[in-house]
């Protein structure tokens, strides 16, 4: 630990400047001294009613320096989207700041990770590392079906680097099986099942794509663990999230899709979800639109179109609910992979179990369903959100995928605003800590990983944070009223909105709409008020009645 | 039928299919045609009717309602489809005023009810409230008869220092005699915003009474040197103003003006834009891409900031400079009345009260003369002279209650029934194009008005989140205009696609609330009050609950709970029935049975559009 201090230490140069400003937009201007740490940038003003500034230097997307005479500009861009700006004073102290926030941002070792060195300063009453064991899970499926069991096959992460040390496959198919067919798909990634329809008995399960190559290799085990998942005479659905020019394509490097004279049960349908280098462009444009300050109607559209943001969410949504419309209308079965699987592989997945299950559209069921689907379904969370969109350097696997995903989230949630337990603040929380956190939850790309680096013991869990009641209370949606049907978005161009909250966040003041917000809790917490005085006066009144027959109420 | 017994029946088609504009999804039943409806869709809503060309299952009849609602008939038998089809296009062209519904419709009030109803806004009781007449500015008597300009209303304010002669040489160097009169007075900084037309400047007549005019109007505002004058064209159309002996004030010949052109476009781009945003959002599968590159396109978008844009303008010049603003366009009858409504709007809270809201359309849009008759379509005129104008103010104010949740009394639902009705003519306050022509309408004495309808209505219209404290505290509202606030009014613009909307209404939810509230609170009194007899201690100091979680769902009171309880029932079942296709891929796959069917009787939110099949 000692030696790791003693890094931080050489790459701050300056670890402290007076006199310095604060800009950030629809806030007052801050003055006072700016202190370097090893994990945090932080203003403080020393006088008592304003704000400090604690940035995490993980936060810091890039940062660009600028001087008028003597006076340096630095302009801090984080990777939550905010940009701020700060003024200090002589040159060779705003160099000096410059080059310590460069270096301390863009740290690449995970063990000096804040996570690593966060003490909680709360209780923790639950330890989220132990809330969504997947043993726990399986005691859910159990109970509604016996034809699935929990494999230890991967248990060592030897068969599948990518999955956790636990998958539910089918009943009859033992893990010699299940061996056979990892080495024919993508990194190993066999068929497991990703959700239980309980209304009908349908799954819905995903792998990587299908190592079939130019010569159609077969692999006789996988086809029959995935027929396994059919009723008598009825087809299944593959739904590929490829277009299948890309899936053509891929044969070449050895991977490929189901061919159907091998899978005659099967329908594959081919969808277009963009790739990470596409999305991460996209992102970059739609954050360079929302920040143009040019005041053109024209420009902004075309830039909004441009950026092809909201035609990924589209697309990703429109496949999701394909998926759910297989087993829910159809009911059939339904498979889905891309290339890897691991990216939209799981957007689709997790988006088509918010749809079909109530109990993903809980604080817990989401929190679940994001352990689930994304952390031990190996989303690749380190490498994807390395940089966000302000990053200078080429991306390499950089990719807003999980940001999408939650883009989807917020358009349900905004066509179904009384079928959440969570409200949108919920979802902003997870973006910011997927890509910045003193958590460890989105820390490493896989199960393996997380294991390799002891997270559970080194690291607090977010889940440990968020399940306190008084975050909860601001995460929760004061309209949500269960609602146990399955919940169809709309996918037309016109109800689907930017979502200001994550991207318009900054630039905006939300001081209007945080005060309607405060007002819809106020008046669902006075009508629940009256509700319960009525109740509680009718109660007494109606037991008076029975004690004193006597007595009549008028 | 039942419906119809008493009223004439022009036609009747058995089995014919309306078809969801979205989907595939379609239901059978009868049509109807009544002298004044269309299984009770207004003649007067029609827009446009089109026969497409025959198909197997029959011969499809389009018809498109200008409140945006689509409908697409497949009638079995084609000589049936055209008999529709010609029934409608002779019921659509009405020649004269009397044909119109508000003549026959008959809300079963008495004349006295009816006259109160019209007496529900007093235009002078509103001047007075701004506090006019006052030292500065006085009420004119100049166009009593409408002699002087007969768009104008008969009562006038102007400044005291206006003569006759003054205001007489002033309307004869302005276009239509629309010369420069007060329609608000901000009384804090004494600034007033003026209206009128174009001056007949051509390129160089000046008018030393129109000079005079605008220096009255000037003098009487002590607070700034100069008076604005707000020309809310784009300059190159005033300059080809020019050449027609039209044009704009030239600043050497005005004294202490600032003047300021705004850039906002003409009735004919704005009528063809609109075309270009319905085409666009009328699409089937519409992609993203050609969804954002149509609203751009359409420039829809750009013309409403611009109308924003410039009531910005308006008020920062008024509250903050306290400059007093004379705004015109050409004849001072579209731009400016939109400017100057939305303008006052962001300057006085009480244009954003349910009964202010009413006032402020009566006073700059009825009143002063936009023509009504003409932008509606309301008889068989020139299709050049129809365009949105109206829309567009409702739209703007539409996208002001977005920033501002908390600044309107009034919910979007109020801004959609009156732009219904501005195009049902059911009732008589829009009819015709200004004043005078209502007064010889009778429209007083033969119709009924809207606002007192709207007033019956008003809890429907209620905004849950409206907060007077709000409004006390930021009584003039400074919106952002940067292109992001703007959003596509998908309430209005797809307001009968059902299938677009969300399916959960937050607005509906919390009226709901409220509304129990509003229920709970007197059943509490009355319970207070029986406790209090009974010597009970008061309900604060609650007892242990003693009943389980069903007893006390019961007994919170069968109406509170049971209205919420089926709307989201409804709600949340529709959204699993409508979205039959819309992912594509898999249709004709589908089992019919799992369709559940719609209900015979499709009743919509508002009353006017409701649809028996």
């Amino acid at each position: 630990m000692s030696t790791e201090i003693m890094e931080f230490a050489e790459l701050i140069k300056t670890p402290r400047v007076d006199g310095v400003v604060l800009h950030r937009p629809f806030m007052p201007t801050v003055e006072g001294t700016l202190c370097l740490t090893g994990h945090h940038l932080i203003l403080s003003s020393r006088q008592d009613n304003t704000e400090e500034l604690w940035l995490l230097h993980s936060n810091i997307d890039s940062i660009e320096k600028r001087f008028v005479g003597s006076l340096g500009h630095i302009t801090v861009k984080c990777k939550d989207l905010r940009v701020i700006q700060l003024e200090i004073t002589g040159m060779e102290e705003c160099l000096n700041i410059a080059s310590s926030i460069e270096a301390l941002s863009t740290l690449d070792l995970v063990s000096l990770m804040y996570p690593f060195f966060y003490r909680p300063m709360f209780e923790v009453i639950e330890d989220g590392w132990n809330s969504f064991l997947p043993q726990n899970a399986f005691k859910d499926l159990e109970s509604m079906t016996d034809e699935w069991r929990l494999s230890e096959v991967n248990k060592d992460f030897s068969l599948c680097p990518s999955y956790p040390p636990l998958v539910a496959v089918p009943k009859d198919f033992d893990d010699e099986t299940l061996k056979k067919v990892a080495t024919f798909r993508h990194g190993g990634r066999f068929p497991v099942l990703s959700y239980y329809h309980k209304k009908n008995g349908m799954v819905m399960m995903r792998a990587g794509q299908p190592l079939t190559g130019t010569n159609g290799r077969r692999c006789k085990e996988d086809e029959k663990l995935i027929n396994a998942t059919l009723r008598p005479g009825k087809r299944g659905y593959i739904i590929d999230t490829r277009a299948i020019n890309v899936a053509q394509q891929a044969k070449a490097r050895g991977g490929g899709f189901e061919l159907e004279a091998n899978y005659p049960q099967w329908r594959r349908i081919h969808k277009a979800i963009e790739r990470y280098n596409v999305l991460q462009e996209s992102l970059i444009k739609l954050v360079e639109a929302c920040n143009d300050q040019s005041h053109s109607m024209d420009r902004w559209l075309s830039k909004l179109e441009a950026s092809n943001w909201q035609t990924n969410v589209k697309e990703i949504l429109t496949t999701a609910c394909l998926a759910a419309q297989c087993i829910d209308r159809e009911g059939a079965s339904v498979l889905v992979h891309g290339t890897e699987g691991t990216d939209s592989t799981l957007q689709v997945t997790s988006l088509a179990q918010i749809i079909l299950d109530p109990g993903c559209r809980t604080v817990k069921g989401f929190q679940s369903l994001v352990e689930r689907e994304w952390l031990q379904a190996g989303h690749p969370f380190q490498q994807r959100c390395a940089q966000s969109a302000f990053s200078n350097s080429k991306p390499r696997h950089e990719a807003p995928v999980f940001l999408l995903f939650l883009d989807c989230v917020w358009q349900i949630l905004r066509q179904f605003p009384c079928s959440f337990e969570f409200n949108e603040s919920f979802l902003v929380l997870l973006f910011e800590h997927a890509y910045a956190s003193q958590f460890g939850t989105f820390l490493g790309n896989s199960a393996a990983e997380r294991a390799r680096l002891c997270l559970p013991e080194k690291t607090v869990s977010l889940w440990s944070w968020v399940n306190r009641p008084q975050e909860l209370e601001r995460l929760t949606n004061p309209l949500y009223e269960p609602n146990s049907l399955v919940i169809w978005p709309s996918v037309a161009p016109q109800s689907l909105l930017l979502w200001e909250g994550v991207f318009l966040r900054w630039n905006r003041s939300s001081k209007c709409l945080d005060e309607a917000y405060e007002e819809m809790v106020h008046i669902i917490e006075y009508n629940k008020e009256l509700q319960t005085k009525v109740n509680s006066l009718r109660r007494q009144l109606a037991q008076l009645e029975t004690e004193d027959p006597l007595l009549h109420t008028p | 039928q039942k419906y119809y017994h008493y009223v004439h029946l022009f036609l009747q088609v058995e089995q014919v299919r309306l078809l969801d504009r979205f989907s595939n999804k379609s239901v059978h039943g009868t049509l109807y045609l009544t002298a004044t409806h269309l299984i009770f869709i207004l003649h007067h809503h029609i827009a446009s009717v089109e026969k497409l060309s025959l198909t197997t299952s029959g011969c499809p009849l389009v018809i498109q309602c200008r409140n945006f609602r689509v409908v697409h008939f497949v009638i079995q038998r084609e000589r049936d489809c055209h008999d529709v089809y010609s029934s409608l296009l002779r019921l659509l062209r009405p020649v004269c005023y009397e044909e119109l519904y508000a003549f026959s419709y008959n809300p079963k009030q008495n004349d006295q009810q009816r006259e109160e109803g019209w007496q529900l806004i007093d235009l002078g009781a509103e001047f007075e409230r701004m506090g006019v007449p006052c030292d500065q500015w006085q009420l004119t008597d100049v166009n009593r008869d409408y002699k002087v300009c007969e768009t104008y209303p008969r009562d006038l304010y102007v400044p005291v220092t206006a003569s006759k002669p003054i205001i007489v040489g002033s309307s004869k160097f302005r276009s239509k005699g629309r010369f420069p009169v007060l329609t608000y007075f901000y009384q804090e900084k004494k600034a007033a915003v003026c209206r009128c037309s174009q001056p007949l400047s051509g390129f160089s007549a000046r008018c030393l009474e129109d000079e005079s005019m605008l220096q009255a109007i000037s003098k009487a505002n002590h607070n700034s040197r100069f008076l604005y004058v707000m020309d809310t064209r784009p300059k190159l159309n005033a300059l080809a103003n020019r050449a027609a002996g039209k044009g704009y004030e030239n600043e050497d010949n005005y004294s202490n003006i600032r003047f300021q052109f705004v850039g906002i476009e003409n009735i004919h781009v704005m009528r063809s834009s609109l075309q270009k945003l319905l085409e666009v959002t009328g699409t089937r599968s519409l992609s993203m891409s050609d969804y954002l590159v149509g609203l751009e396109s359409s420039g829809w978008l750009r013309h409403i900031k611009a109308i924003v844009d410039a009531a910005v303008f308006l008020t920062r010049a008024v509250t903050v400079e306290g400059a007093s603003v004379l705004v015109h366009c050409s004849d001072g009858w579209d731009r400016t009345a939109q400017v100057c409504a939305l303008g006052a709007l962001l300057m006085d809270p009480y244009y954003r009260t349910i009964k202010g809201f009413m006032v402020l359309i009566e006073k700059d849009w009825i009143s002063f003369g936009h023509k009504f008759a003409d932008r509606c379509d309301q008889l068989d005129g020139d299709p050049k002279e129809v365009s949105p104008i109206f829309t567009q103010f409702l739209e703007c104010v539409w996208q002001l209650t977005e920033q501002f949740p908390q600044a309107f009394e009034f919910s979007e639902w109020f801004l959609l029934q009156i732009h219904e009705h501005v195009h049902s003519c059911q009732y008589g306050n829009f009819l015709g194009n200004n004043q005078r022509q209502r007064e010889e309408l009778q429209l007083r004495e033969r119709t009924h008005s809207l606002w007192a309808f709207l007033m019956s209505e008003k809890r429907n219209h209620l905004n849950p989140f409206y907060s007077p404290a709000y409004s006390e505290a930021h009584p003039v509202l400074e919106p952002s205009t940067l292109p992001y606030h703007f959003k596509f009014w998908r309430s209005m613009y797809h307001q009968f696609d059902r299938s677009m909307h969300p399916r959960q209404s937050i607005l509906k939810t919390i009226l709901t609330l409220k509304e129990n509230s509003r229920k709970a609170e007197s059943t509490l009194q009355a319970l207070e009050s029986v406790s209090t007899l009974l010597h009970i201690p008061p309900a604060t100091s609650r007892l242990p609950h003693s009943g389980s979680e069903e007893d006390e769902q019961e007994e919170v009171g069968e109406e509170a709970t049971e209205s919420t309880d089926t709307e989201r029932t409804v709600e949340g079942s529709s959204g699993t029935e409508s979205r039959k296709q819309s992912y594509g891929e898999l249709e004709g796959t589908y089992n019919s049975d799992l369709v559940k069917e719609e209900p015979a009787v499709v009743s919509l939110e508002f009353g006017v559009a409701r649809m028996t099949c």
